[in-house]
């Protein structure tokens, strides 16, 4: 008999792209699309069930289907589909995990529950080190938002895993996710024209791709592979570390440094009107920046990410187009003077060289 | 302050003898390498001249351009190799070798290769004893190697600073970006006193504060990178601290707040360092791959090489007070 997957968050882009992923494998006999909005994107030969998980309904979806694995992907720091409060996404973050948790503790079939969190639950402050491990407690709690929420969550299913020792449990914590599809609010933020930044930090971030993301998901969701253990709790990123100052130049967005102060009021003006959703723990990030260490990833897992953050940043830069400053005209630029000078012959204009270089 | 009774003679006198006794028995000529920085060359031909700038103006236009474009590396410490090499190396040589002329001895007690625990005292009100330790062992060391300092928490709260730091190599003064650091092979600088060294008012000076809780032996232990005792000696009088204004920093949120004869009286003026002759020098390393590897939690044995450590600086501080002809020359 085959495995009977269900998948939370289907109507977000990239639970979609899980669901159409996960029924190609062999093993996956059916695959249970939930969420409460109906997905703009198709599912494939996945059966969808428009239900709330924040209401008791999805415990009859559990048993009526003799689902094995879950894979809850609805905990996530963007905007509602088809618009709403934000307050509707933290609840379904935490209360729907709550309910989730719940049904899959009175379900006999259930053997697998894959939990997609995130870096930001390390939170992010100067008296931190600078590499964080699946083991360094936060020096201080997310206050609020998506972290908060991803705190929770995180604690909540350690109680699961508690009380359902029979259940192999696997937390992801993901770095930034991008790539060409990405919609988070990270994505948002960079395709601003002008990125506001904090004036005096420079903070190094850390992405992974969203085709590692499904990759790494689907092998949380199988049976371990020899020598692996797929339960317990991952950091998933891609290698190496890029800064934010780096990241606006490779896309050609110039910045614009603002004071703390400042900042959280454009973000909030911003949040306003709706062009981006500019969080308090996305400010955290652009403050702090956040970087995990991914042995666990690599040794226990068995994951080896196809992208690194370097490559995955050039991927989603690829799909945005280019910005006000492309990085490839700036270089001609550079280029055109370095050929002027070479006519003009070598020893004039080396000052101006010089202070340019400053 | 029982753990300053390790020292055992009488810390006042060689200071107040210094300047009479060295006259009478001259220091030694160091025998130092010849530094790594641009020696003035004799003058090339013409030609020669126009194709260095050249290539000059074709190295910093590439610079330039990989700068501008983003295209270069960072670490995930947020090290940037190439503008501490290219720009924030050549900012603090000039300090390094025209203000405070610094003097470098045992520089070949810095391993080649591999990691190592810098330890040094630490003085002067602000942290540029680091900065200048960090240009010494770069610029004099034959593999032109990277001091990777720990800071406090406070360099990392600060702006500006923080992401400068970030660039120049620095993190926080953890045991686990500490270890991780040793165990990537890297120089690893530290120095344990924190803000009760640097803030500590003229009067203590060359007194080895508390070396903290000894958790840089434990972390070098469990690495197994042998520990370098490194002696600064000319910081102490940059910033001759002579008060501190305790209301002022509890309300600033720093450690502390200096004042000296110059400062805060002449306002930014007040802040130039007063131009000492400053010498580094580097001790014995002390190994620390031949103990066992529960050694790292046996108290008494960490006591024991912390006081070791604490001691060999604290002696090598005298020697070259003794030395010493004066605080400017």
């Amino acid at each position: 008999m085959g495995k009977v997957v269900l998948v939370t968050g289907a109507a977000r882009q990239l639970g979609g792209r899980f669901v159409r992923r996960i029924q190609r494998d062999p093993e996956v006999e059916r695959v249970i699309a939930v969420d409460a909005a109906t997905p703009p994107h198709r599912l494939g030969s996945a059966e969808f069930v428009r239900t709330d998980i924040r209401q008791s309904s999805i415990a009859r979806v559990l048993a009526e289907h003799a689902v094995d694995t879950v894979v809850h992907l609805a905990v996530t720091g963007g905007r509602p589909v088809g618009g709403g409060a934000h307050s509707a996404v933290k609840e379904t973050n935490v209360i729907g995990t709550m309910q989730l948790l719940g049904a899959c503790q009175k379900s006999p079939t259930v053997r697998r529950l894959v939990v997609k969190s995130s870096t930001s639950v390390y939170g992010g402050a100067p008296r931190d080190p600078a590499v964080f491990t699946e083991t360094t407690p936060p020096k201080s709690l997310p206050s609020g938002g998506f972290a908060k929420d991803a705190a929770e969550v995180e604690g909540y299913v350690r109680g699961f895993a508690r009380r359902r020792p029979d259940v192999a449990v696997c937390v992801l914590r993901f770095a930034n996710i991008l790539g060409p599809f990405a919609d988070s609010a990270l994505a948002e933020y960079f395709s601003m024209p002008v990125m506001p930044t904090v004036l005096g930090y420079d903070p190094r971030l850390q992405f992974v791709h969203e085709d590692d993301v499904l990759e790494v998901l689907r092998l949380a969701a199988q049976e371990p592979r020899r020598g692996t253990l797929n339960s317990g709790t991952f950091n998933i990123a891609g290698d190496g570390v890029l800064l934010l100052s780096q990241c606006s130049r490779r896309l050609g967005r110039p910045t614009l440094p603002l004071l703390l102060p400042a900042l959280t009021w454009v973000g909030s003006a911003l949040r306003a009107v709706g062009v981006t959703d500019f969080s308090p723990e996305q400010m955290r990030l652009l403050t702090h920046g956040r970087v995990v260490e991914t042995t666990q990833m690599r040794e226990v897992l068995g994951f080896e990410p196809l992208y690194t953050t370097t490559e995955t940043f050039a991927d989603f830069a690829r799909s945005r187009g280019n910005g006000l400053l492309p990085p490839e005209r700036v270089g001609r630029a550079v280029d055109r003077v370095a050929a002027m000078l070479d006519a003009d012959g070598p020893r004039d204009d080396v000052d101006t060289v010089e202070g340019a270089k400053r | 302050m029982a753990d300053a009774k390790v020292i055992p003679f009488d810390e006042d006198r060689p200071r107040r003898r210094m300047p009479r006794r060295v006259r009478a028995v001259p220091a030694p000529e160091p025998v130092e390498p010849e530094p790594s920085a641009p020696a003035p060359e004799p003058a090339p031909a013409p030609a020669e001249r126009g194709d260095a700038w050249d290539r000059r103006i074709a190295g910093g236009l590439a610079f330039l351009r990989r700068r501008i474009t983003g295209e270069y590396e960072v670490d995930d410490f947020g090290y940037d190799k190439e503008l501490t090499d290219q720009v924030l190396m050549s900012l603090m040589r000039p300090l390094y070798d025209k203000y405070f002329r610094v003097e470098v001895k045992g520089i070949e007690n810095i391993p080649a290769e591999g990691g190592a625990l810098i330890v040094a005292n630490h003085s002067g009100t602000l942290p540029l004893d680091g900065l200048m330790l960090q240009v010494a062992v770069h610029d004099h060391h034959p593999a032109e190697r990277h001091l990777r300092l720990l800071a406090a928490d406070l360099v990392f709260m600060l702006p500006v600073v923080n992401e400068l730091a970030r660039k120049a190599g620095h993190t926080l003064a953890c045991a686990e970006d500490a270890q991780r650091l040793l165990e990537a092979g890297e120089l690893v600088g530290v120095m344990p006193e924190g803000f009760k060294g640097i803030g500590k008012p003229f009067g203590d000076r060359y007194k080895l504060q508390r070396f903290g809780r000894g958790g840089f032996v434990s972390t070098a232990l469990r690495a197994g990178t042998p520990i370098v005792p490194c002696s600064i000696v000319g910081a102490e009088e940059i910033y001759p601290m002579v008060g501190n204004a305790k209301t002022l920093a509890r309300l600033l949120g720093v450690p502390y707040f200096p004042i000296t004869p110059t400062f805060p009286w002449l306002g930014p003026l007040g802040a130039v360092p007063l131009p000492t002759k400053w010498t580094i020098q580097f001790g014995e390393p002390i190994p620390t791959d031949g103990y066992a590897a529960e050694a790292a939690e046996d108290p008494m044995l960490m006591f024991n090489l912390t006081d070791q450590v604490r001691e060999q600086i604290q002696h090598t501080l005298y020697k070259l007070l003794v030395q010493r002809r004066s605080v400017f020359f």
